[in-house]
């Protein structure tokens, strides 16, 4: 058995996942920062339906079924009171390639997860976010084996972002314009201080250059959300291909 | 009119499932796939590398996109993070850089 390339990795880690009610509830604490952020842009959401002409009820299942923030805008974009099918095709569609970064999200959490029966992981995977991929993954690298983190903070968040529509809905714009609080980089911020704990040294600075060059090259030339796509997919290949 | 409200109800609730069944399917798309794999150190590897390179690559265009107050604002919090390893002050701390790079109008 080769070990050698991972002297100090936790992935070789054998410690049993367990689940509990501390574990999630430890989960509901961890998502606390990233909420107000969150619950505004479920607010403007809300705004954004009432403002389309949906009924209540459509704003509240659009936005608590679909539980993913940027590809609900982008489809409301396309959104006319009259749908025909190609709207609907079209709605569906740019949803697709809005969240296709959690088929690479949830990949990663394979050796979180993998240990933990199906039957609760994929109920469980409908609450996957970028905030609860987030969180675990730190927990995960400080040694967390509790996947109540990820379970209690895909919950809370899952009912806090299905009852944040309802005030922007109700009074028409809660908060004209979240850009003026500086609320529009409260996600990214807590994309980006996520790179502190996870750089450990040459293999993740040239994988993330990789992923960096790949993205934006992408973005110049098609736009849209195909660069999350070939950044990762690229940073991921390099990082395995580096030995230590 | 009563039949055109309930079709379009009907479609919008169409609509919405597809989003939400798609979206589900990556959801847990990329997890399955990923045990149909054996779990090879290179694909570990992969694996290890794919959060940060996720990462970099959805805020890179952000930044480009939102100009100078954007940047100072994660440059604000990547330092407090590496400093305090504290990501409710790095966060709270990014937003109000960017409102106040933004209220002197940058």
């Amino acid at each position: 058995m080769r070990t050698a390339p991972f002297p100090t990795s936790d992935l070789m880690n054998e410690t049993p996942v367990t689940l509990s009610v501390s574990g999630c509830l430890k989960g509901i604490r961890l998502s606390i920062p990233i909420l107000p952020g969150a619950m505004v842009f479920g607010a403007v959401f809300g705004t954004v339906c009432a403002q389309k002409g949906l009924t209540f009820v459509e704003t509240m299942m659009i936005n608590s079924l679909v539980f993913a923030g940027a590809s609900q805008f982008v489809a409301m974009e396309l959104y006319q009171a009259q749908l025909t099918y190609g709207i609907m095709l079209a709605m569906i569609g740019v949803t697709a390639a809005v969240n296709m970064r959690m088929l690479l999200i949830g990949a990663s959490l394979r050796p979180w997860l993998g240990s933990v029966p199906g039957w609760q992981t994929y109920p469980a995977l409908y609450l996957l976010t970028d905030i609860n991929w987030l969180l675990s993954l730190r927990e995960y690298g400080k040694g967390e084996r509790d996947w109540g983190i990820y379970l209690g903070s895909g919950v809370f968040l899952w009912f806090m972002w299905a009852i944040s529509v309802i005030p922007g809905y109700l009074a028409g714009s809660v908060v004209a314009d979240p850009s003026v609080w500086g609320l529009d980089v409260v996600l990214p911020a807590f994309f980006a201080v996520m790179l502190v704990p996870l750089w450990k040294g040459k293999r993740q600075t040239v994988s993330w250059g990789v992923a960096g060059l790949c993205s934006l090259a992408t973005w110049y030339v098609f736009g849209g959300y195909w660069g999350i796509m070939t950044g990762a997919v690229s940073g991921a290949l390099a990082g395995a291909l580096i030995d230590e | 009119m009563n039949d055109q409200i309930i079709a379009a109800d009907w479609m919008f609730t169409a609509t919405v499932l597809g989003m939400a069944l798609v979206t589900y399917a990556m959801r847990a798309g990329g997890y399955w796939i990923m045990g149909q794999v054996p779990l090879t150190a290179r694909v570990r590897r992969a694996l290890e590398a794919l959060p940060g390179a996720i990462i970099v690559s959805t805020i890179l265009p952000i930044i480009l996109k939102g100009g100078v107050s954007t940047v100072m604002a994660l440059i604000a919090a990547i330092l407090v993070m590496a400093l305090i390893r504290r990501d409710f002050v790095a966060v709270v701390l990014a937003a109000v850089v960017a409102a106040l790079c933004r209220l002197g109008g940058l």
